[in-house]
């Protein structure tokens, strides 16, 4: 299914977990170091209500005065455990795409604004960095480096799964469960 | 050869290492979206990954943007210096780094400043060792965080799991660690496991292993049987791609061991992520490439 900025609140609450989605809009990468400058009380340097921030430190190289995108897949998500909630909270943040999924906190956050945990294929930084159409803007890029830089990606039909929602479910959770009672019966 | 025939020899190796999966891994990446059940995210993920095998390769572009720790491995015939190898690797890294088959990977860990070359203490890692041979043998491995993280190490005994200082006890520190890792170091993973040494050591031949075959045979019969039956059980554990959940957990498992002193037993296991970045070449003196490896 189809997910088009705008991301207002009743698009991502009609999304449910296992639902393949191609994402249509403005990403923003954020990953460590974005994370922690917010959460310090940083000022974002671009609006993040109804954003979809996007755990991913790309290779990015400026040819011909532009710059072009040549790899840009997911970095793992849940470094950012401790300040994603908060920050989906206090700006209204719709959704975040990264890998390997997120803890309880961000799950209770989904929840509560309304937003999912899109993960993206791990390690396919061709086939999404095809998605990324033009590069805006850039922020913080002196600051932070090139792979921790506020990327400002326009993607067109961006591939996800939903894995967490907004409905309080986790593919994470129960995959992990599942596997815990399992790895029991080897080792036990 | 001149060192500049060297470099553009180095930065081709770099650039197939970042942007051509291995033959050996392309087969293992289609076995198990063959296996994968249709119609679920386990067979979708597998779909993408192989979708970005194939794009990388058709654009020269990376496998994925985490172009990870630069390991190189050197096999040094007398007719080259460690100094003159070394200096013409890291302009290679420079140039593979401006034309973006390398990210700025290399981050000051005291002031948080990336160098912007993958330039500095500790990048790149080159490992020297001598040989009789007459050609170079230079093996490179672009290792991303996200597996290098999930990447363990145990001493056994260890109480949490029950584990004693056996290989049953090596057994189960090794899918606990697979367990722990979900789809965190994005899998299907291989692991390079080493039984023993010291804490440096273990990491360090365990890591070696991923320069293996995948399709090898371990010579060790012992360490052949766990291998498989490892590959086995990690596979029954249901994590699947990504974590996603289904049959492929790891693609394979890889075995060594070194000795350790009495008090220690350590057991070491390095996690490397399905964009399985390693290749190698021999090089003769005089700058011909006679062979690349694992093709």
């Amino acid at each position: 299914m189809l997910l088009e900025a705008p991301f207002t609140e009743a698009k991502v609450r009609a999304l449910r977990v296992g639902d393949v989605v191609e994402i249509t809009g403005l990403l923003l990468t954020g990953r460590d170091a974005v994370h922690k400058y917010l959460h310090d009380g940083g000022t974002p340097p671009v609006d993040l209500k109804n954003s979809i921030i996007y755990h991913c430190g790309p290779v990015v190289v400026k040819e011909k005065g532009k710059w072009v995108v040549k790899a840009a897949g997911p970095t793992t998500s849940i470094r950012e455990e401790p300040y994603q909630g908060p920050l989906m909270e206090q700006y209204g943040i719709r959704g975040v795409i990264g890998k390997g999924g997120m803890g309880p906190k961000t799950l209770a956050a989904c929840k509560k604004v309304g937003a999912c945990y899109f993960h993206a294929v791990g390690g396919a930084a061709q086939v999404l960095a095809q998605k990324v159409v033009r590069v805006p803007a850039v922020h913080m890029l002196e600051e932070f480096g090139s792979p921790e830089a506020i990327w400002e990606f326009e993607v067109v039909k961006f591939p996800v799964v939903v894995t967490m929602d907004s409905h309080g479910d986790s593919l994470h959770a129960k995959v992990e469960a599942a596997s815990s009672k399992a790895l029991d019966r080897l080792i036990r | 050869m001149d060192a500049k025939t060297l470099q553009a020899r180095l930065l081709e190796l770099i650039r197939r290492t970042s942007c051509e999966m291995p033959p050996d891994m392309i087969r293992a990446v289609d076995k198990a979206w063959r296996r994968e059940k249709k119609d679920t995210t386990a067979k979708y993920a597998m779909g993408v990954m192989r979708d970005n095998i194939k794009l990388a390769a058709t654009l020269s572009q990376p496998l994925c943007q985490d172009t990870g720790t630069i390991v190189c491995y050197v096999d040094r015939p007398d007719w080259i210096r460690e100094r003159v190898f070394t200096t013409a690797f890291e302009r290679a890294v420079v140039e593979a780094t401006r034309k973006g088959y390398l990210r700025q990977n290399s981050v000051d860990s005291i002031t948080g400043k990336n160098s912007g070359n993958n330039l500095g203490p500790g990048s790149p890692v080159i490992h020297f060792h001598e040989t009789a041979g007459k050609a170079m043998t230079v093996r490179i491995m672009l290792k991303g965080g996200g597996s290098e993280n999930v990447s363990t190490q145990y001493a056994l005994p260890d109480n949490r799991l029950g584990a004693g200082r056996d290989l049953e006890g090596v057994r189960k520190c090794v899918l606990d660690a697979v367990h722990l890792a979900q789809g965190k170091g994005c899998g299907p993973g291989i692991l390079g496991v080493c039984v023993g040494g010291d804490r440096a050591t273990g990491y360090v031949s365990a890591k070696e292993q991923f320069f293996r075959d995948l399709d090898d045979k371990n010579e060790d019969e012992v360490l052949s049987k766990l291998e498989q039956s490892l590959l086995a059980d990690a596979n029954s554990l249901g994590i699947g791609p990504m974590g996603f959940g289904g049959g492929t957990t790891l693609l394979g498992v890889k075995l060594t061991a070194r000795n350790r002193v009495p008090a220690s037993f350590y057991v070491t296991v390095a996690y490397m992520c399905w964009a399985y970045r390693r290749n190698g070449f021999k090089i003769s003196e005089n700058g011909r490439v006679g062979r690349w490896l694992y093709n």
